[in-house]
């Protein structure tokens, strides 16, 4: 049974991941490239490493996804253009991948990495909590490095709102200057003129019309 | 009953992929941004794998790790990126030669 699973989801992973580096547009890249971390959640879970698991749907599917379908959304871009050269470079990139994946699999293969080698030594009962054991472990011995990970993601919201911020000329912003409200006195907005009263010559051509009929 | 070989030739399966799309896509910045998502990801895989048939949790705390860093370089790289299609109106690598590389 985790054998059959093993093999389906990973035949899922690898057809996405497959489908992220070919798609003709990066909204199909985007949508595959969840799929794929949805299928690796799964394998996780094939691997009890619960927690991971349901960490990588929440903050990658959930979050930084989310992010890159914004941001293909937003830009106007014109994939076309962007993907010539895909088929010129294609025979020779998936000859050179071929290659890497085999002289890797004579790597990690069998003969190093095999069952007798790495066997498991005890699966873990029903009682077992992953999140428990992850989380005495982070806040014990590492917990050094988690608040030096807490302080790259503070970085990291600094420093993407501080690329991103632009702030908008004095013409183009409509904010509400309540000192310069404060300090208005009559002569800045009252203009008091002087103008000469003029004779109702109206009134008097019409009597002289009057006259002449 | 799967081994350890095998979640390391899927990760090594995907790094590769991975690989081959930077340098089959390499004129479009998303989709490198996307690819090099997916060559962490492998790497992740091989890290949980090593930890589950080491019995050793420490493995599953790096994971943690790279996904927190992943995540920030994500935002970054992707705040750059509309930076850059502000003031370029262009993602083209190709266009992207000011410093003459």
């Amino acid at each position: 049974m985790t054998t059959t699973l093993f093999y389906l989801f990973s035949a899922i992973l690898i057809f996405a991941a497959l489908r992220v580096v070919t798609a003709k547009s990066a909204v199909h890249a985007a949508i595959f490239l969840i799929l794929a971390f949805f299928t690796t959640s799964a394998l996780w879970l094939l691997l009890e490493a619960e927690f991971l698991a349901i960490t990588l749907v929440l903050v990658y599917v959930g979050a930084v996804m989310v992010l890159f379908l914004f941001v293909v959304m937003m830009l106007d871009v014109n994939h076309a253009a962007l993907r010539e050269g895909f088929t010129r470079y294609f025979p020779a990139g998936a000859l050179v991948a071929a290659t890497i994946v085999f002289e890797m699999s004579l790597v990690v293969g069998g003969r190093y990495f095999s069952s007798d080698k790495f066997t498991l030594t005890s699966s873990h009962g029903a009682d077992y909590s992953n999140t428990k054991a992850l989380g005495e472990e982070l806040y014990t011995v590492h917990l050094f490095e988690f608040e030096v990970a807490a302080a790259i993601l503070l970085i990291a919201i600094v420093a993407a709102i501080g690329l991103t911020f632009r702030r908008r000329s004095e013409s183009e912003s409509r904010k509400q200057s309540i000192p310069d409200q404060h300090s208005v006195v009559r002569r800045d907005r009252v203009r008091l003129l002087d103008v000469a009263s003029e004779e109702r010559k109206f009134s008097l051509e019409k009597q002289s019309e009057e006259t002449k009929s | 009953m799967i081994e350890l070989t095998d979640f390391l030739i899927l990760g090594a399966i995907l790094f590769t992929i991975s690989m081959a799309g930077i340098f089959l896509n390499r004129k479009n910045v998303l989709i490198l941004l996307m690819a090099i998502e997916l060559m962490l990801l492998a790497v992740n895989i091989n890290f949980v794998a090593f930890s589950h048939y080491m019995g050793d949790i420490s493995g599953q705390i790096f994971v943690f790790f790279i996904l927190t860093v992943a995540a920030a370089e994500a935002a970054i790289g992707l705040a750059i990126l509309v930076l850059l299609f502000r003031n370029r109106h262009t993602i083209n690598v190709d266009d992207l030669d000011e410093l003459r590389g």
